[in-house]
C-alpha cells in the first residue's frame, strides 16, 4: 500500500500535505481506505469551521462501515472538496488525490509533531499483526 | 403448555457451568436500593382463561358507543381482508427481522410501504416506520438540529396536539434544544407567519391539519421558514393527504421532513395502540433520517432483490454516533396499513377522506344551529371541527354518554382560554342517521 514519502500521517490515518501558501490538506490514507472497502459517502467539514487537534470534523462511509476522520492538527477549514462528496470512490482510486478539506493551521510548526512517511509505514505494519 | 424452553435441569446445568449459585445471583450487580422488590400492586399471574374473562368483562364495559373523537386516532372502516392478510403466518410478526435479507417478504412489504408514504406526502424516501406519530416528531426534531449544525431552536406551533408537544419535550429537553411555541389567530385557529425576528432555528414545525382540525396556510409558513434559514417538518394525517396538497409541494421548496400518525391507515383505535410513526424526507436529509430503510437492488445473477440499506447511520453499526437510538419499526401495523392502502387505491383514500370530510361539514352545521352552540374557528377544517358550548363541557359528555355518543375531545384543560370548547370528528363510519342522533342528543342535553 503506497505511503509517499513527501507527506505526513497520524495516527488515525490521514495524510496531510503542506501547501506553498502555509495551508494543509487532508485525506485519509490508502490503507485506511483498503480497510474501510467502497466507499458511498464523504461528508466534509464546513468552510471556516475552527478545528481543534484531533477534533472528529468530517465522516467517511463505506459499504462496511462509518467513520470519523480527525482534525490532524488546529486550524480553520479553509477549502472543502465537493467532488470526493459528489464521488466518495474517487478515494478508492487515489487516495492520495482525493483531498477532502484544507486547514489553515493556527499554528504551522505542529505539522512536524505528525508522523513521517517511515513511522507511520512502521504503524501500518504494527496494525497489521 | 410453558413458553419457556429451559428446564429446572437445564437451568441448573447452566449456572453450574458459570459457577452461579442461583439466576437471581447474576443480578447481583444491581444495587438492593435500586430493586423494586415484590409488586404488590401487580396481582398474581392468571390463567388463560381467566385472563380472557377479565378481558372481556372489561371490554364490555366499553360499550357500543357512536364515537364523534378524534384528536389524534381516528375511526375508519377497516376492510375485513386488511386483518384477514395481515394475521397470515408470512406476515405475523411484530417485529423487523434480524435476519433481514433472509426475509424478502417483508422487506418486499416494506418496500411497498416507503413507496406509497413517499408518493402520499410528496417525499424523495421513507423508513420503514418509528413508533407513533408523537416519537416521529421528536425524531423529526432531533433531525432537523442535526441537519442544521448550529440553531439548536424549534418552532412548534400551539395548534400541534397537546400530547404530541408533551412527547416532544421529553425526548429532547435534555439535549439542549428549545421548543418555541407560535400562537394561533384567535378568530381563525390557524398560526399565523410571525412577525417579530425569531432568530435562528433549526426548523419549523407546521401542523396540517391542526389539533383543531383547522387547515394551516402551509405555503406561506412553508416560505417564510426557508427565507429565514430553517427546515419545515409537516406533521400530517395521512387520510387527509388523499384531498390536500402533498406536503413535497408546499410553496416554492415543499417540506422537508414529514411525520405523522399511520393509524388511521387500517390500525383499529384499540384503546390507544399500537399505531406507527411515519416518517419521509427529502434525499438531501436521508443520512439524518431514522430508523430502518428498505432498498430494492440486483443480487449477482440480476435477479430483483430487496435489502436493508444506509444501515452505518445505525446503532448496530455506528453505535453512539448513530443518527438515532431507533433500530426497528412497527412491522405489524405497518403490514396492514400497507394492505388497507393496497385494497383502497388512491382514489378508495379519496373518497374515505372526502366523506369524512363532507360528515364534518354536516355534523358542524347541525351543530351549530342549536342554540349555546357556536363553532369556534372561521378556518377551513379537514374532517375535525371545535365548537364551544353555553356551558362545561364534561357534564355535556356525560350526558350524551349516557345515550351511547361519545361527542369529541374536550379542549378545556389543554388550552383554557377557548372556554367550554369541544373537539368533534366525523370520519365516513358516520351515516346521516348517526349525525342527526348526536345533533338530537346535544340539543336535548343542552336544554336542560
Amino acid at each position: 500500500m503506497s505511503i509517499p514519502a513527501d507527506l505526513k500521517y497520524t495516527a488515525s490515518h490521514e495524510w496531510v500535505k503542506t501547501n506553498a501558501d502555509g495551508t494543509v490538506t487532508v485525506g485519509i490514507t490508502a490503507h485506511a481506505q483498503d480497510l474501510l472497502g467502497d466507499m458511498v459517502f464523504v461528508e466534509n467539514p464546513v468552510v471556516g469551521r475552527n478545528l481543534a487537534a484531533g477534533e472528529e470534523c468530517a465522516v467517511v462511509e463505506s459499504v462496511k462501515a462509518a467513520s470519523d476522520v480527525y482534525a490532524p492538527i488546529a486550524g480553520v477549514v479553509v477549502a472543502s472538496n465537493s467532488d470526493v462528496e459528489t464521488s466518495p470512490e474517487t478515494i478508492n482510486q487515489d487516495a492520495y488525490a482525493a483531498w477532502m478539506f484544507t486547514i489553515k493551521p493556527t499554528n504551522s510548526a505542529d505539522v512536524a509533531g505528525l508522523m513521517d512517511a517511515t513511522a507511520y509505514q512502521a504503524l501500518v505494519e504494527s496494525e497489521a499483526h | 403448555m410453558p413458553f419457556i424452553p429451559h428446564t429446572d435441569e437445564d437451568v441448573t446445568q447452566m449456572l453450574a457451568a458459570i459457577g452461579a449459585p442461583s439466576i437471581d445471583a447474576l443480578f447481583d450487580e444491581i444495587p438492593a436500593a435500586l430493586r423494586s422488590g415484590k409488586l404488590t400492586q401487580v396481582p398474581e399471574a392468571m390463567t388463560e382463561m381467566e385472563i380472557s374473562r377479565l378481558m372481556h368483562e372489561r371490554a364490555d364495559l366499553d360499550g357500543r358507543q357512536l364515537n364523534f373523537i378524534g384528536a389524534g386516532a381516528y375511526e375508519h372502516h377497516i376492510p375485513a381482508a386488511v386483518w384477514q392478510i395481515t394475521t397470515r403466518g408470512e406476515f405475523y410478526s411484530a417485529y423487523t427481522p434480524y435476519q433481514a435479507e433472509a426475509s424478502q417478504g417483508t422487506l418486499q412489504l416494506i418496500y411497498e410501504y416507503q413507496t406509497m408514504m413517499a408518493s402520499l406526502t410528496g417525499m424523495d424516501v421513507s423508513n420503514a416506520s418509528l413508533y407513533d406519530g408523537g416519537s416521529a416528531l421528536a425524531e423529526a426534531v432531533l433531525m432537523a438540529v442535526r441537519a442544521h449544525k448550529g440553531a439548536m431552536r424549534v418552532l412548534m406551533p400551539k395548534t400541534v396536539s397537546p400530547l404530541y408537544r408533551a412527547v416532544v419535550r421529553a425526548m429532547v429537553k435534555n439535549q439542549h434544544i428549545e421548543l418555541v411555541e407560535l400562537d394561533y389567530d384567535p378568530d381563525s385557529g390557524a398560526t399565523p407567519v410571525p412577525t417579530a425576528d425569531m432568530g435562528d432555528f433549526a426548523a419549523l414545525v407546521i401542523p396540517q391539519p391542526n389539533f383543531f382540525g383547522v387547515l394551516e396556510d402551509v405555503d406561506v409558513l412553508t416560505d417564510w421558514a426557508h427565507a429565514n434559514g430553517g427546515r419545515v417538518i409537516a406533521l400530517t394525517n395521512p387520510t387527509s393527504l388523499a384531498l390536500l396538497k402533498a406536503p413535497g409541494q408546499w410553496g416554492a421548496a415543499g417540506a422537508d421532513i414529514v411525520v405523522g400518525d399511520g393509524q388511521p391507515l387500517g390500525a383499529p383505535l384499540s384503546n390507544g395502540g399500537p399505531y406507527y410513526g411515519f416518517m419521509t424526507c427529502k434525499q438531501a436529509l436521508v443520512r439524518q433520517m431514522p430508523g430502518r430503510i428498505v432498498g430494492r437492488t440486483v443480487d449477482l445473477e440480476g435477479k430483483q432483490g430487496f435489502t436493508l440499506t444506509l444501515q452505518a447511520r445505525e446503532q448496530h453499526i455506528r453505535r453512539s454516533k448513530a443518527t438515532s437510538n431507533i433500530c426497528t419499526n412497527q412491522g405489524l401495523v405497518v403490514t396492514a396499513s400497507t394492505i388497507y392502502m393496497s385494497l383502497l387505491g388512491p382514489e378508495g383514500l379519496k373518497r374515505v377522506a372526502a366523506t369524512s370530510h363532507a360528515n364534518t361539514r354536516s355534523l358542524l352545521a347541525q351543530l351549530c344551529a342549536i342554540p349555546g352552540v357556536t363553532q369556534a374557528f372561521s378556518g377551513y377544517g379537514f374532517h375535525e371541527a371545535v365548537v364551544q358550548l353555553d356551558r362545561p363541557v364534561v357534564p355535556v359528555l356525560a350526558a350524551l354518554q349516557a345515550q351511547g355518543i361519545l361527542g369529541g375531545h374536550d379542549l378545556s384543560a389543554d388550552y383554557p382560554e377557548l372556554g367550554n370548547a369541544l373537539l368533534i370528528c366525523a370520519t365516513e363510519t358516520k351515516t346521516a342517521a348517526d349525525l342527526q342522533r348526536y345533533a338530537q342528543q346535544l340539543s336535548l342535553a343542552l336544554s336542560q
